[in-house]
């Protein structure tokens, strides 16, 4: 068991990968000889060459629709967008295309295809290279959406993604790269996709989050815990589609919700897992379900107070953890 | 006026950085964009330029320290007027939670109940005006309703606000006032390192504690014997310590239990034996490690060891020089102990103090009283991952191998 960063296990869960099965490879800008611009396939080149590491031109559509057309033929292609925040040329490819093709041909075909693409802010990213598009996706029957939050579950999910017979969106917070580090097995595993992941237990209040937002979570949780609330925190790692079952049973346990987001408030996930528990747990809820979100403009801003009060931060999600345990 | 130097964010995910060298001392003398320290980080080397012109007031952060983005490392004090751009405190906390706030603010008190309050007092026949509500305004909460079930008496939310105090933190002591005289030495660097360390492992870990005598007497006579050739010969001393790391060594072999880690819902017995010294200056103490002490003999180790106890002298040790450690041997000894209850350095499980070498009358086999060389080696174990048997064992194995050295 070694500690390591969450982009390490990325790279890691990739190299396990690429060893274990001649039909994956990896395409994208700049993953080649430069290793990604944020060092997610640091070495693969070196190892595995420029046919199963390749480098591609700047056209996202081309990058999916060229990992598309791999997949049906029988590979089991890797995409990385360089920033979540550049995917939408490909938008077109990953929902019309990659996502329907087993229900259209009658499960004829199908698209064993993994997107990776950084996303989120607090990196003095602005406007091209902050946002959360996990709701654009999200909507989608036949696509999945993983976004997970630490360095463990990074390396289980995704190569359980890359194991998956159909699309799956992988999304990594840009932040947590570096800043999140954790023990990942040496052991090849996989994690099952669809299914949350209770981080922590508690009695008090019920806080649902996923990907950086959880650990805000964990570190507000500790100092909530010294004022005597204990709060129980479940990470969705899959948005979509979601684990009902575990949202209903954590949101049942305390009665009192709290969703986190750094995506804008309206139309995000946490909006769907709302639904969920209102749908479901009327007679168990204490307090209304609360959200704590992103605000409802267009973008993560440059100048960085305005980034600050854009972006989700421990002392926010103390703040509301703390609200809420008091109502 | 001293203003502060925060660690700056060399580059989009970069978190932290380690500061390799500082090139400024207290005392000298900066300009604006003057570079104060080298600093790697996991993209890129660079240099931390100072933001004002002013003299070098403090380092606070040290020489292969990781310190994260945005906390301090230095204080300057600068000249003139200050400037507009370093204001490096984290700025006013935003209004967070104000999303949150808008609809509780409405909260109800009074006797409007949320839905799970009303299905819990029909489940529980709980007359819910006559509970006091510990929530907002007064309101009666889920946990309210599930006290006064399993408690039912008009003051469970006063008894459940009392047990909520008692099991509020410690309250902190109130601090001494300094008098005249006293010297106050702020916890800063290693020292705190240190009790942070120490704190954690005495709380978390259920500390057990053995011991066990051995007669040295063979292992003093070989040692003297050879001590001043080996010197000669090779350029360091050879002391007692080598022995013992190499007994422990052996033992660890024998016994994997006790080179292990502790992981809260795992063990993970270590392959390598790699064994922590505890080494201590007049300020600090250190762990440095020697690295797979199984595969070296006497030799080695003392090697090891001398080089080991140069760096701590001249403050070189490197944090690779003390990564790595499995088991910790602690040379208690050294300055005159005869029994010592060590703390363990965790993740590991265990940790040996050596004690003095003294001269004792022992009763020897045939009932005669001989004056012999005896050591008492203590042992404190995580009884979470170990128990007293494979301890005992353990010890019984170093005993053993020390008392059969002979020249």
């Amino acid at each position: 068991m070694a500690v390591m960063t969450y982009i390490q296990a990325v790279t890691k869960a990739l190299e396990e990968e690429m060893h274990r099965d001649e039909d994956v490879f990896v395409l994208g800008e700049d993953v080649g000889a430069r290793g990604g611009v944020f060092r997610a396939t640091d070495g693969l080149h070196a190892t595995f060459g420029d046919e199963r590491v390749m480098d591609t031109p700047l056209a996202e559509s081309a990058i999916a629709g060229v990992a598309i057309g791999a997949a049906m033929y029988g590979m089991r292609p890797v995409a990385e967008m360089q920033f979540a925040d550049f995917i939408m040329p490909a938008f077109n490819q990953i929902v019309s295309e990659a996502a329907k093709i087993r229900y259209r041909s009658n499960n004829d075909w199908d698209c064993p295809i993994t997107i990776r693409a950084p996303y989120g802010g607090g990196v003095h990213g602005a406007l091209y290279h902050s946002q959360s598009i996990e709701a654009l996706f999200s909507s989608v029957p036949g696509l999945k959406v993983v976004m997970p939050s630490t360095p463990y579950d990074v390396k289980g999910l995704l190569k359980a993604a890359i194991r998956d017979d159909d699309p799956v969106l992988f999304l990594e917070h840009k932040r947590a790269y570096r800043l999140i580090k954790g023990d990942v097995p040496d052991e090849d595993y996989t994690l099952p996709i669809g299914k949350a992941d209770i981080k922590r237990e508690g009695e008090d209040i019920t806080v649902i989050t996923y990907g950086l937002c959880v650990h805000f979570a964990l570190q507000a949780a500790e100092k909530l815990e010294k004022e005597g609330h204990s709060a129980h925190i479940l990470d969705l790692r899959t948005v979509y589609p979601l684990d009902q079952e575990a949202i209903i049973e954590a949101a049942k346990k305390t009665g009192k919700v709290l969703l986190i987001t750094e995506d804008n408030k309206e139309g995000s996930i946490i909006g769907e897992v709302a639904a969920i528990i209102a749908e479901h747990c009327l007679f168990d809820l204490d307090a209304p379900i609360q959200r704590l979100a992103g605000p409802d403009v267009p973008a993560m801003p440059y100048a960085p107070p305005m980034e600050k009060y854009f972006m989700m931060n421990p002392d926010k999600v103390e703040t509301a953890m703390r609200d809420l345990a008091e109502y | 006026m001293a203003e502060k130097i925060s660690m700056p964010q060399l580059g989009e995910s970069v978190t932290e950085g380690t500061i390799t060298k500082w090139l400024v001392q207290p005392g000298d003398k900066v300009k604006k964009y003057d570079p104060l320290a080298e600093v790697m980080t996991d993209k890129v080397n660079a240099e931390v330029p100072s933001m004002f012109d002013g003299t070098i007031q403090e380092l606070v952060a040290k020489e292969d320290e990781t310190v994260a983005v945005g906390e301090l490392i230095c204080y300057i004090e600068a000249e003139g007027a200050v400037s507009e751009e370093q204001d490096t405190k984290p700025d006013a906390p935003v209004e967070a939670g104000a999303v949150a706030e808008k609809t509780t603010d409405k909260a109800a008190g009074g006797n409007r109940y949320s839905p799970v309050v009303l299905k819990l007092a029909q489940q529980y026949q709980i007359d819910l005006s006559s509970l006091q509500g510990s929530g907002r305004n007064g309101r009666v909460t889920k946990k309210d309703v599930e006290a006064a079930q399993q408690n039912p008496s008009p003051k469970t939310t006063e008894q459940k606000l009392e047990n909520k105090e008692q099991s509020a933190p410690a309250v902190k002591a109130a601090p001494e006032k300094t008098a005249a005289g006293d010297i106050e030495i702020p916890i800063a660097g290693v020292r705190k390192a240190i009790a942070a360390n120490m704190s954690k492992s005495k709380s978390e870990i259920p500390h057990a504690w053995t011991m066990i005598e051995v007669d040295v007497t063979n292992l003093v006579n070989y040692r003297n014997s050879m001590k001043d050739a080996f010197k000669q010969a090779e350029g360091y001393p050879i002391t007692f310590l080598p022995f013992f790391i190499q007994a422990a060594a052996e033992s660890l072999k024998e016994f994997p239990a006790l080179n292990a880690y502790w992981q809260g819902d795992k063990i993970i017995q270590k392959k390598d034996i790699n064994i922590s010294i505890a080494a201590a200056t007049e300020e600090a103490l250190y762990v440095p490690v020697i690295q797979h002490a199984d595969e070296k003999n006497i030799k080695g180790l003392a090697k090891d060891v001398a080089s080991i106890s140069d760096k701590v002298k001249k403050g070189t040790l490197s944090g690779e020089d003390m990564r790595g450690g499995t088991f910790t041997v602690n040379n208690t000894g050294s300055f005159g102990s005869i029994q010592s209850a060590p703390i363990i350095n965790q993740p590991q499980v265990a940790i040996l103090s050596v004690e003095s070498i003294v001269k004792r009358p022992v009763v020897m086999p045939g009932d005669m009283i001989a004056i012999r060389h005896m050591v008492n080696l203590c042992l404190s174990l995580d009884h979470r991952a170990l128990d007293g048997l494979v301890c005992g064992r353990f010890l019984q194995s170093m005993k053993n191998k020390l008392e059969q050295i002979s020249g």
